[in-house]
């Protein structure tokens, strides 16, 4: 698929990170910061410290350059974060913008009698309101969204898809519904406005990559809870440590003890954390998914189930040529040849599928016989194409009954049997004559698409049980789900055995992710947990799902859980790194602390660092330092492999668990070397 | 060391072999399956207003009401012992924060004696109001493990059974019983049983010395069952009224810790998946056995200032009864201060620096290593909610604990008891420096004197009860604030757990599946460890880097305090 510019974004692109720098500023306001309980209290040690350190250089005290240095680093912790998030939000920005390029500037054609399509009025579009009739003709990007009242056009999607193809939009049906921003290909369409001004699809979509309605998602609210309350058992931890120290005959400066409360409270999780969640809401526009509420990509990573349509995520959207099964006494190459002669000219999917498989299985190729025969399309009332050769020989196929009328005469038992056979394995039995002579019967069977069972089983691992949808009769589903190795399935769907289906599987704890486009999928996709709509769908289908697909790929559910799962693993990683992080800095600042009280404490100093101060100066460094290191991390999201939880769960303890607790070892050494190196103190 | 080690491997075997038919007998008894004495238990019941199911908030409180009113009671009987009978020795009421602090102390099932019983309470006190209290704060907490194992197991409830049932089997079937056949036991091994005051014994020298006796093997049994640890004397366990025996004292230690081992494995067939137990159960093992190993190590390995003039092999028996030795006082210093029990057969204050950290880590923890009866698991469980939610998103899926999400309520909740420990040691203990109580308290000068302040609030934070010694508590001030640390160590952690019981027991749980966090399992176990460790004992890391680590590098350094 082709995708448009937007969607790459360098992780380091200038034309992101100059504004984000000059963001990471303006993000000082105390109202904004006070959203984020960590990065807040850090914020507010800083002025602290500033205060002390300014203190200290009008007194002229001894310890004004390594308090001022503190200083500097406890600003600049505040200022990663902000940028951390900056960057985020500028990622999402310049998604935004491109969007805001495709926005129509050019005025609606108003129509006020629908039925009088010439005569239109020119209107603002900011005017335009719900239930407003517009024209739109071949070339008009349309204006807002709507629903097709009237007309069949093509449309290009490409601008909100990114997929080049146009798309055929008509009045009823299940691709009725239009999207501002789009243009038309051909024809012409008169639509009826549904989206007020500022609220369109576009809209929606250029505020959500911005972050600027972004609301805080359950877990995320929940992190920030325990966040806080680390916070507070540092901040009494710290306060208390004076009156210890001061048992212990020692006094420790304040600005040390606002470098250790900054170095143990969770800063890195807590600078990062919203820069995770913007990242995997971007993910997710990335793979032009717009989610409605962050609430709908936490859920899909919470997904126990998968209901799959058949049609189009399990299998090709339709039926194709499989196998040759002739009549008795006619050979298979005579039986291909003659389904050959009769599709050559039929531009349906089945048709091509037969001249595929025949020019497959015996090499038949174009040599002049078709062309210069007449084709007979299918009608309702034959139920039969074909061609009508120069020869006078009537090639036919159709349904088997409808054969059976033509031909007259009861068909061959072993034919009828070829037929049973096919049908009841869930396959379309064409039969092929030749004038009367009955030549066989092309098997037409559901194709699986190629790679989807290695995708189900992938998914079996993560712990996500599919279920796939037909309206199939269950021998036909049975085969199908078979073959393509989904763990369950539901024949003969209806909406409402669909429902019920939801309804169950949720009364078991299990939390249930489908997707739809039919006005009549719109009860289950407002059921659902995940409820993905397509684009492509109808209104009322796109306003029950909680997460809409630009490019109406059904596959897609599968890719929205994994973007799920890797924001949930994003954050839960780098908490666990950030938390991890503090018997390092326990290690660097504690002797560091007490050593002039109990010299015998500089035992606790297994790093062996220069000096106390060089220790303290190390540590509110890396720990600084280690919020702009995991800014990629935190924008692309851990690396993932769907796995087992056990797998993931070891696999990313070992990662940032234990690397938690070894990497802050080494990088306060290093820094400390760095320090004593340039004499900073 | 070998002889040690092999008494302290059989002492884990008989405790577990113990604890786990116990434990699964508990669950039977939690669930109403043990009937042998349902008519007793229903006129109990019948006078208490009937057993209904509960809602989390209810259950709540009758709990508080039940506790308050115990109190009250206890409070009455500590201030009015003057005029009240038995009391052959007529012994005067106690002041009033004395009372108060005694009060908490027995009602919070902790025990914390600002008193030496035998020279401060009478016959009446020790046995109504103090041995009373020994029964019921240990049957409030084990009635309240059975509510939240209730919670937890819940499918879409909204009770958690029933408190006054819940009381009354606790007593009935569980503590009772066990506690008339340690009682008896006791009493056949040599501890006194009577309801004399003392006896007047004639010295060699013809001196007349009065020796106090009373209800001892009756009030012994169930200090060590109910985790609650007040002895009868002043020096409790070390007295050989109270623990004559190396029999007596071995069957102590079983005592201490058997309910709380057995009620990993009553949760675990509670809320019907054995794993869930057992990981419990494996996670306060590995914390159980690693502070006895460093304890051990500390005090085998003795102080080096006196090896010049002590047999090394004996290690440091400084404060230790011959009788016991060094293992039989180790390990019983382990298990006291892991199970909140608070019961002491060697002065914790001689204890090396590094031994004495040991002992209040353990409790510095919060008392989940294994714990007090029915506290110590709902304590872990907070903890196992704080490991699920900081390390379950790391499967990519939202925490669940039992198939039931964790969510903002249940975090904010777990995430509020975090902040108790600190508050109870730090804060109150850096409170007692700032107004200068502490300094006129401690016996002893520098990080020693720093212990022995950090000791006492961290073991009424933790309802250990277990004392330092050298620190002299019984002042209005110190009196006050560790009642109210105990207070908060009780009830701001039952409340939470509770309420999040509660929550969870509304909550439908998910069918478990290959991309579930598993909660039990070796990776498990140890992820809860490091969090324990890392959030539980890092807290307190640079207090005792003042007090037993700096008396440790100065020991090591030549200089004692």
């Amino acid at each position: 698929m082709s995708k448009h510019a937007p969607n790459e974004i360098g992780l380091f692109a200038p034309e992101i990170l100059k504004p984000a720098i000059v963001e990471s500023f303006r993000k000082l306001d105390p109202r904004g910061l006070a959203r984020n309980p960590v990065i807040f209290a850090t914020a507010l040690v800083s002025v602290l410290a500033t205060f002390l350190v300014i203190q200290e250089g009008i007194r002229g005290g001894p310890a004004f350059w390594v308090g001022f240095q503190i200083a500097v680093w406890l600003w600049f912790t505040v200022l990663f974060a902000n940028f951390a998030e900056a960057v985020a939000e500028g990622r999402g920005k310049a998604r935004a913008d491109a969007f805001r390029a495709t926005k129509s500037t050019a005025r609606a054609k108003f129509l006020a009698d629908p039925a009088r399509r010439d005569q239109f009025t020119l209107r603002e579009v900011d005017l335009l309101q719900p239930g407003d009739i517009i024209l739109v003709e071949v070339g008009d990007t349309i204006p807002t969204d709507g629903e097709v009242i009237e007309g069949v056009a093509s449309v290009n999607e490409s601008a909100i898809t990114g997929e080049s193809a146009p798309v055929i939009r008509e009045s009823g049906g299940d691709h009725s519904s239009v999207t501002g921003g789009t243009t038309l290909a051909s024809d012409w369409l008169v639509v009826k406005v549904t989206a007020r001004p500022g609220e369109t699809f576009l809209d929606k979509m250029i505020s959500l990559v911005e972050g600027a309605k972004r609301q805080k998602t359950p877990n995320e609210i929940a992190l920030n809870i325990l966040l806080a309350s680390l916070t507070l058992v540092f901040l009494f931890v710290v306060v208390t440590l004076p009156f210890f120290a001061a048992w212990s005959g020692t006094t420790i400066p304040t600005i040390y003890l606002i470098a250790l409360f900054v170095t143990l409270i969770p800063t890195t999780i807590g600078g990062l954390l919203s820069a995770i969640g913007i990242a995997g809401m971007d993910r997710l526009v990335k793979a032009n998914v717009i989610a409605k509420s962050g609430r709908a990509v936490e859920a899909a990573g919470d997904i126990d189930v998968l209901l799959l349509d058949k049609t189009g995520t399990i299998t090709f959207g339709n039926r194709m040529a499989d196998a040759f099964e002739p009549a008795p006494g006619v050979t298979e190459q005579e039986l291909a040849e003659a389904a050959w002669l009769a599709s050559l000219a039929d531009d349906t999917p089945e048709g091509k599928s037969i001249v595929d498989l025949a020019a497959r299985k015996f090499g038949l190729a174009e040599d002049g016989r078709a062309t210069s025969g007449t084709f007979v399309p299918f009608t309702a009332q034959t139920r039969m194409s074909g061609v009508d050769l120069p020869d006078g020989t009537a090639i036919r196929k159709g349904a088997g009954d409808a054969m059976r009328k033509m031909a007259g005469v009861p068909l061959d038992a072993q034919v009828e049997g070829v037929i049973k056979r096919i049908a009841s394995a869930g396959g379309t039995p064409l039969v092929v004559a030749s004038g009367t002579r009955i030549m066989g019967v092309v098997y037409l069977k559901d194709i699986v698409k190629p790679n989807i069972r290695e995708r189900f089983a992938e998914l079996r691992r993560m712990g996500i049980r599919t279920v796939m949808i037909t309206g199939d009769n269950p021998l036909t589903a049975a085969a199908i789900a078979a073959e393509a190795g989904v763990d369950d399935f539901l024949a003969e769907a209806t909406p409402e055995r669909k429902l019920e289906l939801i309804r169950k599987e949720q009364t078991s704890g299990r939390l249930v992710a489908m997707c739809g486009d039919g006005s009549n999928d719109a009860p289950a996709l407002a059921q659902a947990d995940v409820g993905v709509a397509m684009n492509s769908g109808t209104p009322a289908a796109k306003e029950a799902g909680n997460l809409i697909d630009l490019d109406s790929d059904p596959t897609k559910l599968i890719e929205i859980v994994l973007v799920g799962k890797q924001l949930l693993i994003s954050r839960g990683a780098l908490t666990t790194f950030s938390i991890a992080n503090d018997v390092a800095k326990y290690f660097a600042i504690l002797p560091a602390l007490f050593v002039a009280a109990y010299p015998g404490l500089a035992a606790l100093d297994i790093m062996g660092l220069g000096t106390a101060q060089s220790a303290i100066l190390s540590a509110i460094i890396f720990n600084a330092l280690v919020i702009i290191a995991l800014i990629p991390i935190a924008l692309k999201g851990v690396a993932y492999k769907p796995s087992s939880a056990s797998a993931l769960l070891s696999r990313n303890l070992a990662i940032y668990g234990v690397g938690g607790l070894i990497v802050p070892f080494v990088g306060i050494k290093l820094i400390d070397l760095i320090v004593d190196l340039l004499h900073l103190v | 060391m070998q002889a040690d080690l092999l008494q302290a491997a059989l002492y884990a075997v008989v405790l577990v072999a113990l604890a786990v038919p116990l434990g699964l007998y508990m669950a039977r008894v939690y669930t109403g399956d043990v009937t042998f004495l349902a008519p007793v238990e229903k006129t109990l019941l019948g006078a208490a207003g009937g057993g209904g199911e509960q809602s989390w908030c209810t259950y709540a409180v009758s709990l508080l009401l039940f506790n308050a009113a115990g109190f009250a009671l206890l409070l009455a009987i500590l201030m009015f012992q003057n005029v009240l009978p038995l009391n052959p020795q007529g012994f005067d009421g106690l002041s009033w924060h004395l009372a108060f602090n005694t009060a908490v102390s027995f009602v919070t099932n902790t025990n914390w004696q600002s008193y030496g019983g035998e020279t401060t309470m009478s016959n009446l006190s020790q046995m109504v109001g103090l041995t009373t209290q020994n029964f019921l704060s240990a049957a409030t907490g084990m009635a309240l493990a059975a509510a939240v194992a209730r919670g937890f197991a819940g499918r879409q409830v909204r009770t958690v059974g029933n408190f006054w049932t819940d009381m009354t089997r606790s007593v009935l079937y569980i503590l009772l019983p066990l506690s008339l056949v340690l009682a008896v036991v006791f009493a056949a091994l040599g501890m006194p049983q009577t309801l004399a005051g003392s006896v007047d014994a004639t010295t060699l020298e013809g001196a007349k010395q009065t020796i106090a006796i009373g209800p001892v093997a009756s009030q012994l049994a169930i200090k060590q069952l109910g985790t609650n640890g007040g002895g009868f004397f002043n020096v409790n366990s070390a007295h050989p009224f109270e623990n004559p025996l190396a029999i007596t004292n071995y069957l102590s230690m079983l005592a201490i810790l058997v309910i709380p081992v057995a009620f990993c494995f009553t949760y675990g067939r509670m809320i019907g998946d054995r794993r869930q137990g057992l990981a419990l159960f494996a996670a306060m093992g590995v914390l159980l056995v690693a502070g006895f190993a460093a304890l051990y190590a500390a005090e085998h390995a003795g102080n080096p200032l006196h090896a010049a003039f002590v047999e090394p092999v004996t290690g440091n028996m400084e404060g230790k009864e011959q009788r016991f030795g060094l293992i039989g006082s180790v390990l019983w210093a382990a298990t006291t201060t892991a199970a909140s029990n608070g019961s002491v057969n060697a002065m914790h204050d001689s204890l090396t620096p590094l031994a004495g950290m040991v002992a209040m880590l353990n409790m510095q923890l919060g008392e989940i290593v294994y714990g007090g009866v029915g506290v110590g698991l709902t304590g872990m469980l907070l903890f196992v909610i704080i490991t699920v939610f900081l390390a379950g998103l790391m499967v990519g899926r939202t925490p669940e604990y039992l198939g039931k999400k964790i969510e903002a309520k249940e975090v904010k909740l777990a995430a509020l008891t975090l902040l108790i420990m600190p508050i109870g040691v730090l804060v109150l203990g850096g409170l007692a420096i700032a107004v200068g109580t502490a300094q006129s308290s401690v016996q002893d000068a520098g990080p020693h004197g720093l212990s022995e302040l950090i000791y006492a609030y961290t073991s009424a934070t933790g309802n250990n009860g277990s004392a330092f010694a050298g620190f002299n508590a019984n002042t209005p001030w110190h009196n006050t604030f560790l009642g109210l640390a105990m207070l908060l160590g009780r009830f701001g952690y039952m409340l939470p757990i509770l309420a999040i019981a509660g929550s969870l027991g509304t909550k439908m749980p998910a069918p478990p599946t290959a991309g579930t966090f598993p909660t039990h399992g070796t990776v498990f176990v140890v992820l809860l460890v490091a969090t324990i460790l890392i959030v539980g004992a890092l807290t307190f890391l640079p207090a005792l880097a003042l007090g037993p680590i700096a008396e440790q590098v100065s020991m090591l350094a030549g200089t004692t305090f």
